[in-house]
């Protein structure tokens, strides 16, 4: 590959151009000979995976009886089983309100390290950052000895004030426990991208806006938002897919309260233990696939809604 | 002999500086590459890729997977003394994680050892899937009165022996003697007698008795058969009919019993096997903890018994519901067994019956705490018998307590679908801790939910 480019190369150095339409050809076969290697990879890890998947999904293996075809069968079983459905309903309510935190924090630290500049923004800007730099594994495991009643503080601090600390692994708080983890871990990342989209902005708007008399809650409501709404709407699509196939922090978080995060936690923790526990890899991809479903609805209907109104504040 | 929640808690438990995790390791050694000649094929039958070293190169090999401390040794123990056969041994995880490897590699068809360590209660799991070869026929006479007829009963199904029989997990009360001298209280002989006792530490302001911990629903089915339950009953001449009796009234007793124990604020419901667990073990908010004969091996190296606590602990046998006829039950205990994927079974049973089977092993195994051994030879070894355990201040565990519960042991029958059974069981344990259902509920839930899973997997249920 790598000789056929140097030698087309080194012709169209040397020879005199050529015919239109045998340029074009020759641009036609440069551009699959650039985009064959990567090609080649997204259909062999990407889209051949997906159409086994696919394919699996639509099959039925049991311990006695064997594999038969059955069409549509197990996503009929997967939108009426109560495991699974429970799990969607958890990641929905999840997202409803993990996403709006992240985003109205990120939100705030962006416009706070954009307008305040001094030594310490700088400094502050890489902290907030930082969780998303550690892995979801160690962040969980982390959070999982904060909210530990024997090694973490919060025994500590609530006892300052006579009180029994929270149990965030009861099935009361799991919850919010996951809420404030998850928070933890990505706020810093949308903030950064919105920190990024507001540099990009004229500071000349800035200058014209004060012009007029705007102050600055004026200039970062009617000014700064409208313009990185587009970002904003990037990192709320971004929140809503990953909150929608919520996994890493429920599993390992599952070890230390098994009786509170069942396998069926949420429905990727479900496709896993069925495919890698369970042996029934059928109903595993019918599962990932109805998910799979489920995200592009919510994510359909989300971009639908914000449409016509790209400027919604 | 452990579980998938060990491992789990070892890597959590490094990470906690509060307590050294240390665990024993005694095959740390030799790097990979003991390349042999009879690489047959890809995956876990590939023979080149083991983590000992074969010498004898020119014999055959059989692959093995298999997660004991001391393996290392255990394997070059056998190797050496072998000059028919020699053992490719590859760790691939502890308990659950070795099975989803092993469950992916008979999915796909390929891919599995030759000879796998697993734990008995798992072996009906894999044997209806034909994933086991049944090795009665390939030298099973000459081992046969090598371990008693409880650890043959948990290897096999029917008349069929699915694996060779290496550590067993009588269950036993480990207690605080600290704390039942504090208040006054002997080891309770009845599970009537722990409630009272329980309930009078708790009455003296005294700690929890004992932990009910939803993530070990292999503690909940030990004591529900103790009371009597018959939780599957099978043919293995007809396997697409199983009876399935998981709500019966053993059942729903035990389940209430540790259901009302909770509520009452009697025991705790920490998750065992994790670091806040051990941390109160350390530091006796629990007076009991009903456990096998390996945990002095697994607390020992999860660091309990090292500090302000050492020498604090005792054993005493397992309470019982009719002190008149007392039942003993098993937790954990692996056996060795040979997989449909293996290119040369009889070769391979002689693997499963040999491995683990010579004295320098056996004795490396107990006297590290690594097994409690089923071999006889071991089991009958006046050095195992009297010794003086540790981690029980000198107290003559395996004499007084491990080894009459071994002998009195008469084997169990497990779930052919032990993961779903487990995970069920742990949902509605973890329903019942919460107090939003009675144990008796949790028992008809459990049952449901797996009478359909194998209505489901095309099962006839009785």
């Amino acid at each position: 590959m790598t000789l056929l480019i140097e030698e087309s190369a080194t012709s169209t150095q040397e020879k005199t151009p050529k015919s239109r339409g045998k340029v074009r050809l020759r641009e036609h076969l440069m551009g699959w000979v650039f985009v064959g290697p990567f090609g080649l990879v997204f259909l062999a890890f990407l889209i051949a995976p997906l159409a086994y998947a696919l394919y699996l999904s639509l099959w039925q293996k049991k311990l006695i009886g064997g594999t038969s075809f059955v069409f549509l069968g197990n996503y009929v079983k997967a939108f009426t089983d109560p495991t699974f459905l429970s799990g969607v309903w958890f990641v929905v309510r999840f997202s409803v309100v993990a996403i709006p935190v992240q985003i109205v924090i990120a939100l705030a630290m962006a416009l706070i390290v954009d307008a305040v500049t001094s030594l310490f923004t700088r400094f502050s800007r890489l902290m907030i950052f930082l969780p998303y730099a550690i892995p979801t594994v160690i962040g969980a495991v982390m959070w999982g000895f904060l909210y530990s009643k024997s090694f973490g503080p919060l025994t500590d601090i609530f006892g300052l004030f006579g009180a029994t600390a929270p149990d965030f692994f009861s099935k009361n708080l799991i919850f919010y426990g996951l809420i404030n983890v998850v928070t933890w871990q990505w706020a810093g990342y949308y903030m950064i991208i919105l920190y990024a989209a507001l540099q990009g902005i004229d500071p000349t708007l800035y200058e014209a806006a004060r012009m007029d008399g705007a102050g600055k809650w004026q200039i970062a409501l009617r000014i700064k938002i409208p313009l990185i709404a587009p970002a904003l709407l990037l990192i709320l699509v971004f929140s809503l897919i990953g909150t929608l196939q919520f996994f890493n922090e429920p599993q390992i978080l599952r070890y230390l309260a098994a009786g509170t995060i069942a396998p069926g936690f949420t429905p990727n923790m479900y496709a896993y233990q069925q495919a890698f526990g369970l042996a029934n890899f059928n109903y595993g991809s019918a599962i990932s696939f109805a998910l799979g479903g489920i995200v592009f609805v919510c994510v359909y209907a989300f971009l639908f809604f914000t449409r016509k109104r790209r400027s919604f504040f | 002999m452990k579980r998938k929640s060990l491992i789990t808690a070892a890597a959590l438990l490094a990470a906690a500086s509060a307590l050294a995790a240390c665990a024993p390791d005694a095959g740390g050694g030799s790097a990979a590459g003991g390349s042999a000649p009879a690489a047959n094929d890809a995956g876990g039958n590939n023979a080149s890729n083991c983590t000992n070293t074969i010498s004898k190169k020119d014999l055959p090999v059989v692959t093995f997977w298999g997660w004991y401390p001391n393996m290392q040794l255990v394997v070059d123990n056998f190797n050496k003394q072998n000059n028919e056969v020699q053992v490719c041994w590859t760790n691939v995880g502890q308990g659950g994680d070795e099975y989803d490897k092993f469950q992916t590699a008979i999915s796909a068809g390929t891919g599995a050892p030759d000879v796998i360590m697993i734990e008995a209660d798992r072996i009906p799991t894999f044997q209806i899937q034909k994933a086991l070869v049944d090795i009665k026929q390939y030298g099973y006479d000459a081992v046969k009165d090598n371990y008693g007829p409880g650890a043959w009963k948990d290897v096999s199904i029917g008349g069929a022996v699915y694996g060779a029989p290496v550590d067993g997990g009588p269950m036993a009360m480990i207690y605080r003697k600290d704390v039942f001298e504090k208040y006054k209280i002997t080891p309770p002989k009845t599970w009537a007698e722990y409630e009272q006792a329980a309930q009078k530490v708790k009455d003296a302001g005294g700690p929890q008795f004992g932990d009910l911990g939803a993530n070990v629903p292999a503690v909940m089915m030990a004591l529900q058969i103790q009371k009597g339950a018959n939780p599957y009953t099978y043919d293995p001449a007809r396997p697409e009919s199983i009876g399935i009796k998981l709500n019966d009234q053993a059942s729903k007793d035990v389940l209430d019993y540790w259901g009302r124990l909770a509520k009452n604020g009697l025991v705790g419901t920490q998750d065992q096997f994790t670091p806040e667990y051990i941390a109160g073990v350390v530091n006796g908010k629990y007076a009991t903890y009903i456990s096998a004969a390996w945990a002095p091996g697994y607390l020992t190296g999860a660091g309990v018994g090292k500090g302000k606590d050492t020498g604090k602990f005792a054993v005493a046998p397992l309470p019982q519901w009719d002190s008149s006829n007392p039942v003993q039950v098993n937790w954990g205990g692996s056996a060795f067994s040979v997989t449909s994927q293996a290119k040369n079974p009889a070769l391979a049973a002689k693997v499963a019956y040999g491995l683990y089977a010579d004295d320098e092993s056996l004795t490396d195994g107990w006297t590290n705490q690594i097994i409690f051994p089923l071999n006889l030879k071991a089991l009958n070894d006046p050095a195992f018998v009297d010794l003086k355990v540790a981690f029980f201040d000198g107290q003559q565990a395996n004499k007084e307590v491990y080894v009459p519960a071994a002998n009195a042991y008469t084997g169990m029958t497990y779930s052919p679908f032990g993961q779903y059974y487990f995970d069920s069981m742990t949902k509605q344990i973890g329903a019942v801790i919460d107090g939003s259902i009675t144990g008796a509920q949790a028992a008809d839930r459990v049952q449901e939910d797996v009478a359909n899973y194998a209505k489901e997997q095309g099962f006839t249920v009785q």
